[in-house]
């Protein structure tokens, strides 16, 4: 006790500095919601009409072992233990073992999500490559019929359904002109033929350095990622359309035309410029997005990623891989979400 | 021809006469000028005549939707009497479509009564009565809106099993939180606004503010919200549908007829087809309308 008064005065409280109070402030809130993440998924989990130890010992099973499993499982502790357990096993990676295969949750995710991130990411691409141009000219021309034009492509993006149009794609492009490959991230006379290194196909054939493999890989994902493209594509134009248009309208623009500068540099070094910020924020948002509009999408394409995953797990009433699945993607979700928020606070001065 | 011209110079006054003719004489000018936006009436026209055939299902539909006819399977497009062909198991595709829209409609009616309502509570009372309520509820509506919707949709299907009723549930479960923020939003602003002291003053109590004099100025930001919501609900809905977790067959459901037809997409392309265009009418119709709707009712959003 006087020890303690002690240090209290030789370490008199010094007032936390900004930085360090505003970053632990977000981490606080960063956990909250985690915990909260993970607390409505072990509710569902609890709620679910399956009994677990009956998922694990089966029907003809005794009572003996019934009652063992069940105690083994924790399910005679209040409902705080078990989240705290639930807690603890997530926390060390461990989302218990599927009943299908009875391997570990974690290592089937482990194996699933480079097939997610590869289509996502391509498809994040695609978006960006043709989305940010587009808005900056539809901007640029307003009301002009690369405008309209971008306006339609936008409205058609939100109204149509993902997993129709994937299946029209197919139809399209595979069945009847032939030009892409069919379901699945390979055809069958090149599965397992390159080493997997990374999980993504496209880049373990580039780095084993086998072309025909690549080229497979590449006719399957083209139009998948197209279609997720397309999606991202319509959100992320629409955004720059309205950054872009904010910022033309601003007096430094009008200030740069009276000096003469060319309408190139007025629009690209000093307009867009000024909205890299928020829409690196947006890229991130549908790059979120677009994980969870590949569950549809992966379904369409027979593609064995986190989507085709929890809902393979879902129809099989395999639920530690269903809450595992749904843990990982609302992860990278929030996380996701965070990272675009703390790039705009600590890139934008204008945020604080 | 004179009674219409004095009622619409009744309409358009500027020196309303009493409280209602000032509602009626907004609610007409908004009306004009969303007229005068096609695109928005060409939402508006579709979605009507969507009601009107839901509503008369019975009599517009040329055969039984559940009525199978084996010997009639896969039946190509305009074939005799079956306009868009039959599916699998012969039953007529444009009957399962009108009354497929009855299931559309049911789904996003429910959904769009359950979520705002259910936004409007949450947020409502966080912006009123604020401190550790607001704290806790705005927490609460972070950690929902932090799941990405249709795997959080997928999940509670997954506890409650599957069905119409579940899937609504399930949807609406993933839609209140941007209802619940926009409200709290409106009440912020509200709650400091003076005449919300001087019915304090007069003694009325939180649930009267709350209901009577905060509610109806949320509703109209919500309603532009939930008509741009709805497009997203159907196809979340189709989405579900589509899995094989919301409606189940032999309904008619347009997802579930997708997902039905889907096993026969590269030779009978039109069973799969139909049903998706469908889904996207309405669902552009719904966005033709919201967009309209915010024009008129929220301009400060518009770009």
């Amino acid at each position: 006790m006087a020890l303690a008064e002690d240090n209290k005065e030789r370490h008199p409280r010094v007032p936390l500095p900004q930085w360090l109070k505003t970053t632990l402030l977000t981490l606080g809130s960063i956990s909250v919601t985690l915990l909260g993440l993970l607390f409505v998924t072990f509710i569902i989990g609890r709620v679910m009409p399956i009994d677990p130890v009956l998922a694990i010992v089966g029907e003809r099973a005794s009572q003996e072992t019934y009652d063992a499993v069940y105690l083994q499982l924790g399910l005679d502790k209040p409902l705080l233990v078990q989240f705290l357990y639930y807690l603890w096993d997530v926390l060390h990676l461990d989302f218990g073992t599927s009943l299908l295969n009875a391997r570990p949750v974690s290592e089937d995710i482990a194996r699933v999500f480079p097939a997610t991130m590869e289509l996502a990411t391509l498809g994040i691409i695609f978006g960006v490559v043709l989305g940010v141009p587009l808005g900056v000219l539809a901007a640029v021309n307003k009301g002009s019929w690369i405008d309209q034009f971008a306006r339609v492509l936008a409205l058609v993006g939100y109204s149509m359904p993902i997993f129709w149009m994937g299946l029209m794609g197919l139809l399209v492009f595979y069945g009847i002109l032939g030009w892409v490959g069919g379901p699945g991230r390979v055809g069958i006379f090149y599965m397992d033929v390159v080493p997997p290194v990374t999980g993504m196909i496209l880049i373990d054939a580039a780095l084993d350095r086998n072309w025909e493999v690549f080229k497979d890989a590449f006719s399957h994902i083209i139009l998948p990622a197209s279609l997720l493209g397309y999606y991202s594509l319509a959100y992320i134009s629409r955004m720059t359309r309205s950054f872009m248009l904010e910022q033309l309208s601003a007096e430094y623009i009008t200030t740069a035309r009276v000096k003469g500068m060319s309408e190139w540099n007025v629009v690209w070094k000093h307009a867009f410029k000024n909205i890299r910020v928020q829409l690196i924020t947006v890229i991130a948002l549908s790059y979120a997005g677009l994980l969870e509009g590949s569950v549809l999408t992966e379904i369409i394409f027979s593609w064995p990623g986190i989507g085709s995953y929890i809902t393979t797990a879902l129809l099989s009433a395999d639920m530690n891989a269903v809450l595992g699945g749904t843990v990982v993607v609302g992860l990278i979700f929030i996380l996701l979400n965070i990272f675009s928020d703390l790039l705009y606070k600590v890139f934008d001065p204008r945020a604080k | 021809m004179s009674q219409t011209q004095t009622l619409r110079a009744w309409l358009l006054t500027d020196t309303p006469t009493s409280r209602r003719h000032a509602k009626l004489s907004a609610i007409y000018q908004g009306w004009l000028s969303f007229r005068s936006n096609t695109m928005a009436m060409i939402g508006l026209g579709i979605l009507v005549l969507l009601v009107l055939v839901a509503a008369a299902a019975p009599i517009l539909a040329p055969h039984d939707p559940f009525a199978q006819d084996l010997g009639n399977r896969l039946a190509p497009l305009w074939s005799d009497s079956h306009v868009f062909g039959t599916d699998s198991l012969g039953r007529d595709i444009l009957s399962r479509l009108i009354y497929g829209a009855r299931i559309t409609l049911y789904i996003v009616g429910l959904v769009a009564l359950i979520a705002p309502i259910l936004g409007l509570l949450v947020g409502t009372v966080s912006g009123y009565v604020g401190g550790w309520v607001d704290v806790v509820l705005m927490r609460i509506t972070d950690i929902f809106l932090a799941f990405p919707r249709l795997v959080l949709a997928l999940a509670f299907v997954a506890a409650l099993g599957a069905g119409i009723e579940n899937a609504v549930l399930a949807i609406s479960l993933t839609a209140w939180p941007p209802y619940a923020r926009i409200a709290r939003a409106e009440t912020l602003t509200i709650r400091s606004s003076d005449y919300i002291s001087a019915i304090q003053l007069q003694g009325a109590g939180a649930l009267r503010i709350i209901t009577k004099h905060i509610w109806p100025l949320c509703i109209s930001s919500l309603i532009v919200r939930v008509t741009l919501d709805m497009a997203g609900i159907i196809l979340a809905a189709a989405g579900l549908g589509f899995l094989g977790l919301g409606a189940q067959p032999p309904s008619p459901e347009w997802g579930a007829m997708i997902s039905e037809g889907r096993r026969f997409i590269l030779d009978h392309w039109w069973v799969a087809t139909v049903p998706g265009l469908a889904i996207f009418t309405v669902s552009l119709a719904f966005n033709l309308l919201g967009d309209g709707l915010r024009d008129v009712l929220d301009p400060k959003a518009g770009e």
